[in-house]
C-alpha cells in the first residue's frame, strides 16, 4: 500500500520514468516531482479547473488523476502547449484583451479554451461560456476571456480559408 | 461592448507625443502569468524547506484540555509538533483595535490558540514535516482533549442577557458601536407623505482567491534576518507587524512578494497561521512553508458581509427623499482582525448610506458583535455593496410607493454636478462627482426607453424581466485618515524610484504591489510617457521591502492614484536631471530641449540631438567629457499622499436586466451596464476589466455565495462544490462607460477604480428582481437570492 511505484510517461514529449505513492495524484507529481508548477492546484477536488492538463489529447483534472494511472499516457502540460507554440495564438489574444488578471486560472483556461478550439471551428460565445464552465475565475469576470477566446476562433478560421 | 469615455482635460505634463495615458495597451510580463512560468508563492522551494500543517479545532468554542503529541512525533518525516503555549514563547500575542474606532475592543489573540479555541478551524498545534503529505498524516495522531463550551453563533441574540459571553474580560459580545444623526430626521419623517421600512440582510461569504493563502518564512539565524515570501497586498505592513510580535527591528524583516493568485482584500491582513509560520521558522532555524488547502481557506480566510440592517427612508409624493435612517447589525467572529480590525465595514455602511443623495438628514446606529464563526473583516468594497443596498434599495421601495419610475426619483434626488465641493450627511466631503452625467450616460447605453418596452411586451407572454439601477460611491486613494490616525502602522503614502540604465532603459521600483490588476503596466505607462520613453524600456519592480521603497502597498483603491502620482513626481524629476545632463553635453539649455521616443531632441523642430543609450553612456562611463561641475544624478525619488481630501470619492451607477423565472425562482442575469467615474483614466481596458472582474463578484454575492453555518458553528460547505461563485456560463456581458472628473489634489488626476463594481452590483441585481416581480407584490431584501428565495416570497413555497 505505501510502497512507491514505478511508472513511465511522456510529459511535455519527454519521457519520465519515477517512482511514487501509489496516493500522489497527477497535479502533486507534476508540481512537486516534476517542478512544471504552471499547472496550479485551487480546490484538490475537480472543481475549479485550475490543474487542467491534457492526458492523451482529453483535458482532465490532474487533481482526479493519481500518478500511477498515467502509466504509459502522454500528459502535456501549460508549459508543453506554450513552449511547443500550439496555443501562441490563443496567448495573443488572452494578453491583447486583458483576459487574465492575477493569472492563477489563466494555464486550466488556456487548456481547456483550446481544447475546445480543436474540437469546434465555430463556438457562440454561449458555447464558450458553457465549455469554459468548468474553470473559475475570480478576476476577470469571464467577459474579457470569452472575448479572447472568441476572437481566437475568428482568426484561426480565417487563417484556414 | 462599449468603450465609451468621455475626452480628458489636458494633462500638460502626461499630454505629450506617445503619451501611454488613456490608452489600451496590454499589460508587461503576462507571458509567464500565460506560459505557467509565474512564481506564485505556492510553487517556491528552498533548501531544507519544511512544511507546516495546522491542526484546526473541530469545534466553535471549547476549552483545550490537554494535547497529545507523543504518538504524531513518531510519525516518517516529522520535524516539530508545536503547540500554542510552546510558540507563544517566540511571538507575542496582539489585539485588533484603532483608537479612532471609538470602544473598539477586542481579545488578545494567539498565533494558536493556547488554552481555548473561538471558532471553528482556529489552530490548536503546528505540525512540521519534510512534506505537506507527511504532515498530514501525522496530525491525524495528534491527540486534543477538549471540553465543548456554549457557543454564540446568531449575530441577532449575541447582546442578549441569555447568551455567554466570549470573552469574560470585555464584559459582553459588543465590539464596536457608532451612532450617527444628522439634520432634523424626526421632523423629516414627519414631514413626509410616505415612509418606507424594509430589513435588508446580507448573507456571510468570502474572497475564495483561487491560489489560497500561502506563505514561505526563512529566519536565517547567522544573519539574524527573516525573509517572508508571501502574498500579499502590503509587504511593508507585514514587515512591521512581524517584526513587532517576534521581538526584531524591522530591518531585520524583508518581505517579498511576486505573484499572487487573486486577492481582493483576503490577502491585506495578518492571519494567526501565517504569524505561526513566521513564528515557527524562528524557532526551527529553517524555512517554513504554509500553503492553505481550500478547506482551511474557507475556515480561515477573512469572511465578510453577514449584516442585518433595518432601513427607514421618508419621501414626498413628489419624490422628494426627506431623510434616510439605519440601524445596522453585524457578527465578526471571536476577534477583531489585526492590524486593520473589523469594525471598519460597518462603520463604513454608516458612512455610505445615503451618501449619493441631496439630504441631509440621516441617522444611523451600527453595532458589530462578537460570535464563535471565523473572523470577518475588510474584503472588496468593504462596506459599499451594503450600504449602496440599503441605500438604492430604499430608493426603489420608495419610487414603487409614490408610483414614481426609479430614474426620475433619482434624477430628483442625486447630488447636483454642480454642487461640488459639498459634504454628506454622514460628514464625508466630496471634491466632484458626477452623478446625473453618469446616470444619463447609463440610460443612453442601455437604451432605457426600449428596455421598459421590451419588459411590458414580454409581460404580456408572462416573461417576468426587471431592470434594477443602483446609483453608489466609492471610497478611493485613503489617506491617514483610514488606518494612520488610529495608530495602525500601515502607510498611506508610497513611493517611487526611477533611474536611467547604462543603457538609457528606466528601472523604477514603487511600493504599489500587483496581484493583476495592473499596477505594474500603470506605473510603466506613466514613467514612460512623463519621461519620453517607450513602455518596453521601461522595468518596474514591486513588492520586495528591501528594493522598493515605503509605501502602503495596492488595497482600497490606491495603487494608481497615490503610486501613480508617486511615480508621475519621479519621472519629472528624472527628466528635469536628464535634460539638465543632456543640455551640458549638447551645449544647449534644458528648456530648448524635449525628450521623445527614447532620445533627447530639440523642442522645436524635434530634430533628433542624443539617444538616451548614448547620454547614460557619457553618464556612467566617460564622465570625464563632461563640463566641470556636472554631477549627474540619473536616479529620482518621489512619494505622494493625499492631504487635501481624507478620501477622494468615485461614483457610478449600474443596472441589471435579468430574467426570473417565476416557476423555479432561477434568476437569469441577461446584461450588466456599468458607468463609472474614477478621474484620469490610465489604461481603459485596465479601469474595464477592474469593473467587470468587481461586478461579477458582487454577483456572486447578490445570487450565489455565502458561508452556510449551522447552530453550533459548523460552517457546512467550507469546499468548491458547495459554496457557489459565479461562472463563466451564469455571467452576462458587461457593458462599462466612463465619465472623468479628474481630483484635483493630483496632477494625475486619478482616483480608484477597483471596487466599484462590486459596490453596486448586488444592489442592482436585487433592484431588476424587485422590479420583475412588482406584478406578483413580491419583496425580496435579502442576498443571496436564491431559487428559495424568490419562491417563498412568491409565497409558492
Amino acid at each position: 500500500m505505501t510502497a512507491p511505484i514505478s511508472i513511465s510517461l511522456r510529459v511535455n514529449g519527454e519521457r519520465v520514468d519515477a517512482h511514487v505513492m501509489p496516493r500522489l495524484n497527477l497535479a502533486d507529481f507534476l508540481r512537486e516531482h516534476l517542478h512544471l508548477t504552471g499547472t496550479h492546484v485551487g480546490c484538490e477536488h475537480g472543481v475549479c479547473g485550475a490543474c487542467t492538463v491534457r492526458v492523451n489529447d482529453e483535458i482532465v483534472r490532474a487533481c482526479l488523476l493519481l500518478a500511477v494511472q498515467v502509466q504509459d499516457a502522454s500528459v502535456q502540460t501549460i508549459e508543453g502547449l506554450s513552449d511547443s507554440g500550439e496555443i501562441s495564438d490563443l496567448q495573443e489574444a488572452f494578453r491583447a484583451r486583458n483576459a487574465l488578471q492575477c493569472g492563477y486560472c489563466t494555464p486550466g483556461m488556456l487548456m481547456a479554451a483550446q481544447d475546445l478550439l480543436k474540437q469546434q471551428a465555430e463556438p457562440s460565445r454561449e458555447d464558450i461560456r458553457e465549455h469554459l464552465s468548468g474553470n473559475y475565475c475570480r478576476c476577470t469576470g469571464y467577459h474579457a476571456i470569452i472575448d479572447a477566446v472568441e476572437a481566437t476562433a475568428n482568426a484561426r478560421r480565417g487563417s484556414a480559408r | 461592448m462599449t468603450e465609451a469615455s468621455a475626452k480628458q482635460e489636458g494633462l500638460s505634463v502626461l499630454d505629450r507625443p506617445n503619451s501611454y495615458i488613456g490608452k489600451t495597451v496590454p499589460r508587461p510580463n503576462l507571458d509567464r502569468l500565460m506560459q505557467g512560468r509565474g512564481a506564485y508563492v505556492s510553487d517556491m522551494e528552498l533548501p531544507r524547506m519544511a512544511h507546516v500543517v495546522f491542526l484546526r479545532s473541530p469545534y466553535a468554542h471549547a476549552r483545550i484540555l490537554n494535547i497529545d503529541a507523543s504518538s504524531a512525533k513518531q510519525m516518517p518525516g516529522v520535524v516539530a509538533v508545536v503547540t500554542g503555549k510552546e510558540l507563544a514563547d517566540v511571538i507575542t500575542p496582539w489585539v485588533g483595535v484603532l483608537s479612532h474606532l471609538k470602544g473598539l475592543k477586542s481579545a488578545p489573540q494567539h498565533a494558536i490558540a493556547i488554552d481555548r479555541v473561538c471558532w471553528q478551524g482556529e489552530a490548536v498545534a503546528a505540525i512540521v514535516a519534510t512534506s505537506r503529505a507527511l504532515a498530514e498524516d501525522a496530525a491525524e495522531r495528534v491527540d486534543v482533549t477538549y471540553e465543548e463550551l456554549d457557543t454564540v453563533t446568531d449575530m441577532c441574540t449575541a447582546l442578549d442577557p441569555a447568551t455567554p459571553v466570549i470573552h469574560a474580560s470585555l464584559g459582553d459580545n459588543l465590539a464596536f458601536e457608532r451612532l450617527h444623526n444628522a439634520g432634523e430626521v424626526d421632523q423629516a419623517f414627519a414631514g413626509s407623505d410616505e415612509i418606507v421600512e424594509a430589513d435588508f440582510v446580507f448573507g456571510r461569504h468570502t474572497g475564495v482567491t483561487l491560489e489560497p493563502r500561502a506563505v514561505v518564512a526563512d529566519w536565517n539565524p547567522a544573519e539574524a534576518r527573516l525573509t517572508i515570501y508571501q502574498g500579499t497586498q502590503a509587504p511593508h505592513m507585514v514587515q512591521n507587524i512581524a517584526a513587532l510580535h517576534l521581538g526584531l527591528e524591522e530591518r531585520q524583516v524583508r518581505v517579498v512578494c511576486k505573484d499572487v493568485g487573486g486577492s481582493f482584500g483576503i490577502k491585506v491582513h495578518i492571519y494567526a497561521d501565517e504569524m505561526a509560520t513566521y513564528a515557527l521558522s524562528k524557532l526551527l532555524k529553517r524555512p517554513i512553508k504554509f500553503v492553505a488547502d481550500r478547506v482551511e481557506s474557507f475556515n480561515t480566510d477573512i469572511h465578510a458581509r453577514d449584516h442585518h440592517c433595518k432601513g427607514k427612508v421618508g419621501v414626498k409624493r413628489d419624490g422628494t427623499i426627506m431623510a434616510f435612517e439605519i440601524d445596522d447589525l453585524t457578527g465578526i467572529g471571536p476577534y477583531s482582525m489585526y492590524p486593520r480590525t473589523s469594525a471598519i465595514e460597518a462603520n463604513q455602511v454608516v458612512n455610505l448610506v445615503g451618501g449619493p443623495y441631496i439630504t441631509k438628514n440621516y441617522r444611523a446606529r451600527a453595532r458589530v458583535v462578537f460570535q464563535n464563526k471565523n473572523v470577518m473583516c475588510q474584503y472588496r468594497a468593504v462596506g459599499h455593496p451594503i450600504a449602496c443596498s440599503v441605500t438604492e434599495g430604499l430608493v426603489d421601495l420608495a419610487a414603487m410607493r409614490i408610483g414614481m419610475d426609479p430614474v426620475d426619483i433619482r434624477r430628483r434626488n442625486l447630488i447636483a454636478d454642480d454642487a461640488y465641493p459639498c459634504g454628506s450627511p454622514s460628514g464625508l466631503r466630496f471634491e466632484r462627482l458626477s452623478h446625473h452625467a453618469s446616470l444619463a450616460k447609463l440610460l443612453e447605453m442601455m437604451d432605457y426607453d426600449r428596455l421598459r418596452a421590451e419588459q411590458a411586451q414580454l409581460r404580456k407572454r408572462g416573461i417576468h424581466r426587471g431592470i434594477g439601477i443602483a446609483s453608489f460611491i466609492e471610497v478611493t486613494n485613503p489617506s491617514a485618515a483610514f488606518y494612520g490616525v488610529g495608530g495602525a502602522k500601515i502607510s498611506s503614502q508610497d513611493g517611487v524610484a526611477v533611474r536611467l540604465d547604462a543603457q538609457g532603459s528606466v528601472i523604477c521600483q514603487t511600493s504599489i504591489t500587483e496581484q493583476g490588476q495592473g499596477s505594474e503596466s500603470l506605473t510603466a505607462q506613466i514613467v514612460g510617457s512623463v519621461l519620453g520613453v517607450s513602455m518596453d524600456r521601461v522595468r518596474v519592480i514591486l513588492g520586495d521591502t528591501d528594493n522598493t521603497p515605503y509605501g502602503g502597498g495596492t488595497w482600497a483603491s490606491r495603487g494608481a492614484g497615490i503610486g501613480g502620482e508617486a511615480a508621475l513626481q519621479a519621472a519629472k524629476v528624472l527628466r528635469k536631471n536628464i535634460l539638465d545632463v543632456a543640455a551640458a553635453i549638447l551645449q544647449a539649455t534644458p528648456a530648448e530641449l524635449d525628450i521623445v521616443s527614447n532620445a533627447v531632441v530639440n523642442m522645436g523642430d524635434g530634430a533628433p540631438r542624443i539617444e538616451l543609450k548614448e547620454l547614460s553612456r557619457i553618464v556612467y562611463f566617460r564622465p570625464d567629457t563632461l563640463p566641470p561641475g556636472i554631477q549627474p544624478e540619473l536616479m529620482a525619488t518621489r512619494h505622494f499622499v493625499p492631504r487635501d481630501y481624507p478620501f477622494a470619492f468615485t461614483n457610478g451607477v449600474q443596472a441589471s436586466w435579468l430574467e426570473v423565472d417565476t416557476e423555479t425562482g432561477f434568476i437569469k442575469l441577461l446584461k450588466h451596464w456599468v458607468v463609472e467615474d474614477c478621474g484620469t483614466i490610465i489604461n481603459p481596458q485596465l479601469v474595464n476589466e477592474q469593473i467587470r472582474g468587481g461586478v461579477v463578484q458582487g454577483l456572486g454575492a447578490a445570487l450565489f455565495e455565502k458561508c452556510i453555518y449551522d447552530e453550533r458553528g459548523q460552517l457546512t460547505n467550507a469546499n468548491m462544490a458547495d459554496y457557489l461563485v459565479p461562472m463563466s456560463g451564469e455571467m452576462p456581458d458587461i457593458d462599462v462607460g466612463h465619465v472623468v472628473s479628474p481630483t484635483a489634489e493630483s496632477e494625475l488626476g486619478a482616483k480608484g477604480a477597483g471596487e466599484a463594481g462590486t459596490a453596486g452590483a448586488a444592489a442592482a441585481v436585487s433592484n431588476a428582481v424587485n422590479d420583475a416581480l412588482k406584478p406578483f407584490g413580491a419583496i425580496i431584501t435579502e442576498i443571496p437570492i436564491t431559487p428559495q428565495i424568490v419562491l417563498t416570497a412568491l409565497g409558492k413555497i
